[in-house]
């Protein structure tokens, strides 16, 4: 049986579930520390949810087992459920009760009383900007945005230890995601947040680490340059020069030979847009800058690195895990 | 307990403000109060053996139909389908404890309907305001026997309205589905006694076990002022049975 260490809030440990014929985890694994923003990634299907699922409580893996707290969730769910804020996938709300009365309803089941729930009621609806006439509105009459906002309010509300959300800006206006982000970012060293998106580039910027998992395997985990480092080979670097093409590959052959152009296109006043790629890993940019300049046939404008983005990772995860999946299962059809 | 209480003031609050919790209301107090004003005119035309409660109670089964589904079949159903059940499991609450509250707010609701039934022998009395009359609407045993049936076979009728709730996302097919269960409780029994459909019924199950299983069965004894232990005993228990299907319906469908 697996053992929890206090060292991490979350902890999956040979996670596996199955719905029917379809195994949706194989033994998952993966921890989170204490005050970390985790994003959770993975394509439709993935078992993103089911995971989530597991960690709250509300179904059970099949094998392994998963602490939240240092708690099992199989074995106590209910003092885990006291621990953990969840804020689902479409974040279901009853349309009838006013925003305020929802905070206090679902405060008295977290616990809280008297002045405590008062006072975490209040906070929750000033932290999220409900406090004014929203608190009053029925649910059903705010917009999405407010609805999001709501959910969130009610995630946070005991001051849980850890707080998942479930594609908390799914649907909402660059506005709304905007101001989504900015709670988020007050979370961060408050509690432990695990945030599942489909918007990577919300990811990429609210998020200390990242989990990537496809077909119920963890394919990827680390922070964005452990990432960028294991799932993305070279480097690129954009142009804007002025001079000729030999010029350029004479510094380009003398200096760094793995370098390439791969894109050459002309601008306005003999200028030129280049883009240069290299296999090379780790190479400071300075030195190529300073290279080109030394070249007395060439006056460099503009200077880029272009580095690769959680989308190109996440890409690069997921199509390697793919690629995995099919060579072992030509593998099995060979043999 | 106190989050049990939390959850029966919220289901309580759903009831009341739901529309067909009204509708079920004014539909159930008007077929009663029309069957009460045919007991009185059954009465007035000729001498009746039977005490006007009996009369009256030997109709709860109308209610019953009408009444159960349309309180209940929102309870778990709509929570499903809108995803807020899923919600409410991640919190501390367990399963038990929602199924719990659920049916002690519906509950509730069914005794404070049946108990305003209760005007109708006052309402009549202060009308005709006679001696003869007055005894003969009020006699208390029929009146106690006739309500605490209602109150014991109704925890069963809720119950299992919140069973079929828990079954489906759909709220037309869990009132269907408890109409149905119900219907099958007051005249299945019976049905299959009387049609010879399993001719080899009485052989394995003893007759008498047959008949204390009838919802109706008991009803004679209560009507006539007498309360048997044996029939708290069964509605008490089969509610409970009832009620943990639901629970496990609950947990195991999240």
């Amino acid at each position: 049986m697996a053992k929890s260490t206090r060292e991490f809030s979350i902890e999956a440990a040979g996670l596996t579930k199955t719905y029917g014929r379809a195994k949706v985890l194989h033994e998952l694994s993966f921890a989170v520390r204490p005050g970390e923003v985790v994003g959770f990634l993975g394509p439709n299907g993935a078992g993103k949810s089911t995971t989530m699922r597991i960690l709250t409580g509300l179904i059970r893996a099949d094998a392994g087992e998963a602490f939240v707290d240092g708690i099992s969730v199989a074995r106590e769910p209910q003092r885990v459920q006291e621990r953990l804020g969840y804020m689902p996938e479409n974040n279901p709300l009853p349309e009838d009760l006013r925003v305020k009365d929802y905070l206090r309803f679902r405060g008295r089941l977290k616990g809280l009383h008297g002045k405590r729930l008062r006072t975490q009621v209040s906070q929750s609806l000033e932290w999220c900007d409900l406090h004014r006439k929203h608190s009053r509105r029925l649910i059903g009459q705010l917009s999405k945005g407010l609805r999001q906002r709501v959910g969130i309010a009610e995630a946070v509300l005991a001051q849980p230890a850890v707080t998942i959300l479930d594609e908390p800006t799914i649907g909402l206006d660059p506005h709304q995601i905007l101001l989504i982000r900015r709670l988020i970012e007050q979370l961060r060293g408050k509690t432990t947040v695990i945030l599942s998106s489909h918007i990577l580039a919300e990811v990429e910027v609210s998020c200390d680490r990242v989990l990537i998992i496809n077909q119920g395997h963890l394919v990827a985990a680390g922070t964005l340059p452990e990432l960028r480092h294991e799932f993305i080979r070279g480097e690129t670097f954009e142009v804007v020069c002025k001079g000729s093409r030999e010029a350029l590959e004479a510094v380009l052959q003398a200096h760094f030979p793995t370098m390439q152009i791969t894109q050459w296109e002309d601008l306005e006043d003999d200028w030129q847009q280049v883009t240069l790629e290299t296999d090379e890993t780790n190479l400071p940019a300075e030195d190529v800058l300073r290279q080109l300049q030394t070249s007395p046939e060439l006056t460099v404008r503009e200077w880029r690195e272009r580095r690769a983005r959680l989308e190109d990772i996440f890409l690069a995860a997921t199509r390697r895990s793919w690629d995995v999946e099919s060579s072992a299962s030509n593998t099995t059809a060979d043999a | 307990m106190r989050r049990l209480l939390t959850l029966i003031h919220y289901e309580a609050r759903n009831l009341y403000a739901s529309a067909a919790t009204y509708v079920a209301a004014v539909l159930t107090l008007l077929v009663m109060g029309t069957w009460y004003c045919v007991v009185l005119f059954d009465l007035s035309a000729q001498e009746q053996e039977a005490a006007p409660a009996t009369l009256f109670f030997g109709f709860f089964f109308v209610p019953a139909l009408i009444f159960v589904p349309l309180l209940t079949m929102r309870s778990v159903a709509e929570e499903r389908r809108l995803g807020t059940l899923q919600t409410l499991l991640a919190t501390p609450a367990t399963a038990s404890e929602v199924v719990f509250s659920k049916f002690i707010a519906a509950y509730g609701f069914y005794i404070f309907v049946w108990a305003l039934s209760l005007s109708f022998p006052l309402i009549t009395v202060q009308y005709f305001d006679q001696p003869d009359v007055t005894q003969r609407l009020l006699e208390p045993g029929p009146l106690i026997g006739g309500y605490a049936f209602i109150a014991l076979s109704g925890a069963l009728f809720v119950a299992v309205g919140i069973f079929s709730s828990s079954l489906t996302r759909t709220q037309l097919v869990a009132g269907m589905l408890c109409f149905s269960i119900i219907f099958i409780l007051l005249v299945g029994v019976p049905v299959i006694q009387n049609t010879g459909f399993a001719p080899d019924l009485n052989l394995l199950v003893p007759e008498e076990f047959l008949a204390y299983l009838q919802v109706t069965y008991h009803f004679d004894d209560f009507v006539r002022g007498v309360i048997d232990t044996r029939p708290v005993v069964y509605y008490l228990s089969s509610t409970l049975m009832v009620l943990g299907l639901a629970v496990l319906v609950v947990e195991s469908k999240v």
